[in-house]
């Protein structure tokens, strides 16, 4: 092998990356639980874990911008650490909503039972499914994972819409619970801004694999 | 929306404006007596444009830059099949070589400056063409130290020696002397792997600032030079021309794997 310490610090980069993408998903897991048992402390948690997420960030900026000056990469080698740049602020956005998640948990409190929020859940589950196909599709190389992630995104588009919809009437009808409502309205946004950050994850997948640029939002 | 439906169409593609073929490579084989060094090289050289031949050590790139103004004709048992056509003259058919030595110049790797003054060094070639004209020859020696962007640092010592110039001076002194025989190409074969960095960024610019008014065509070893200067790129590898695009197609997205792992280094 040719350029076996470059090899090496490329592979360290892509761990950095998966590093920062498992803590965030944890993070979207954790923000949920700790909304849907109502439980502040774990809400809190969430937040603090943010710190880590915005240093991980950094520690991959300043790695990917020495390996370019370092060894003046170019075709794939580039197109990988421009990936890697372009998903770590991502990332970055998507641990910001796990924190707006685990917020909107300590507003709503613990003083009246929550709505049903099966619908919510399952649209956190589509958007973990989503951040799994991404970066498959970002580090297998898998064009095909990245257009499904397109399809999903349009899914989570519509399945928002609905939830809206449906949540403005309850509200109407239940005006007394608006503070949980409003907040809950709030997750359902965050919940879509999600899914747009994972499409933009899986467009720089497919720059990698194509070197083009795509839009699949 | 189904994934059939997505429009899989690149927002953005690489272009290049479409120019005048200046150079028409065709089948093009080289052979140093049993041994073939070039393999059916067929390739179309754009008119101000400049095009940049990487490759490994032995790889032809050499090989090929010299057949364009046939300087392999120098060594012996050289046999050459294929065609190259220059202006729409195939430069093989023809014997006037002086001729296409003059409509195609050359700048090799270490600058090759005679031990003479500057100005003699410029006005050697139109000289040796017969021109005697003081004043016309002090017009073609400022107009191609201008040219090679080095005017204003020898205006005043024209008559000292060239060799007393500095290596990128001298260089750029043996550009001004290529392109005072008026030629339409110009031929570099790695003029800067003998300079500093600086140096080399000047040539750089200058060649950039060239092609205007000729057509160059470079053999270089330094993969960012090609990228920083180049229109099109040539990646030669065992005699072979593997891969021929647009430089930013070569360096972001080759197509050819043998050309991914040369400029990613990754090579042998």
């Amino acid at each position: 092998m040719v350029r076996e310490s470059f090899e090496q610090s490329l592979k360290e980069l892509q761990d950095k990356i998966k590093e920062m993408g498992e803590l965030t998903v944890s993070m979207l897991d954790k923000s949920f639980l700790a909304l849907k048992g109502q439980d502040m402390e774990a809400a809190l948690r969430v937040i603090e874990d943010d710190r880590e997420v915005n240093e991980l960030e950094e520690e991959i900026n300043h790695m990917a911008v020495w390996l370019i000056v370092k060894e003046q990469p170019v075709a794939r080698d580039l197109r990988m650490i421009i990936g890697v740049l372009k998903i770590s602020s991502e990332i970055e956005r998507l641990a910001d909503f796990a924190v707006n998640i685990a917020k909107a948990t300590i507003v709503i409190g613990n003083e009246e039972p929550l709505m049903d929020i099966s619908e919510l859940e399952a649209m956190k589950g589509i958007c973990m499914t989503m951040l799994e196909k991404s970066f498959e599709s970002f580090f297998e190389g898998d064009l095909a994972l990245a257009k499904e992630v397109g399809s999903m995104d349009d899914e989570m588009d519509e399945r928002s819409d609905n939830f809206y919809k449906t949540t403005i009437k309850y509200l109407s009808e239940h005006p007394q619970q608006s503070n949980q409502i409003v907040q809950l309205l709030f997750v359902n946004r965050y919940l879509e801004r999600v899914a747009d950050h994972i499409t933009n994850i899986a467009e720089s997948a497919a720059y990698l694999i194509k070197g083009r640029i795509y839009d699949l939002n | 929306m189904s994934i059939a439906m997505l429009d899989w169409k690149p927002v953005f593609a690489d272009k290049v404006p479409e120019k005048k073929t200046k150079i028409s490579v065709k089948n093009l084989n080289l052979f140093y007596g049993e041994k073939q060094a070039l393999y059916e090289v067929s390739i179309d050289i754009k008119e101000n444009e400049i095009t940049a031949l990487i490759g490994p050590s032995g790889c032809g790139k050499s090989t090929f830059l010299r057949t364009l103004n046939r300087m392999n004709d120098l060594i012996d048992n050289v046999k050459i099949s294929g065609s190259i056509v220059i202006d729409g003259e195939d430069i093989y058919k023809s014997n006037d070589v002086i001729k296409l030595r003059t409509k195609v110049g050359m700048v090799f790797q270490k600058p090759n400056l005679f031990p003479m003054s500057i100005y003699d060094n410029v006005a050697y070639g139109p000289r040796m063409h017969g021109l005697r004209n003081k004043k016309k020859l002090d017009e073609i020696v400022e107009e191609s130290l201008r040219g090679a962007a080095i005017w204003d640092e020898v205006k005043d010592r024209l008559k000292s020696s060239a060799l007393g110039l500095s290596g990128g001076q001298q260089q750029r002194v043996c550009i001004a002397r290529a392109i005072a025989m008026k030629p339409d190409v110009i031929l570099m074969d790695e003029p800067t792997s003998a300079l500093d960095p600086i140096s080399t960024l000047k040539i750089e610019e200058l060649l950039v600032q060239m092609k205007k008014d000729y057509t160059i065509v470079i053999v270089t070893h330094n993969m960012q030079q090609a990228a920083r200067v180049s229109d099109r790129t040539a990646f030669f590898l065992n005699g072979e021309l593997v891969e021929f695009d647009v430089t930013s197609k070569i360096f972001s997205t080759p197509s050819d794997k043998r050309t991914e792992d040369y400029i990613t280094g990754r090579f042998g």
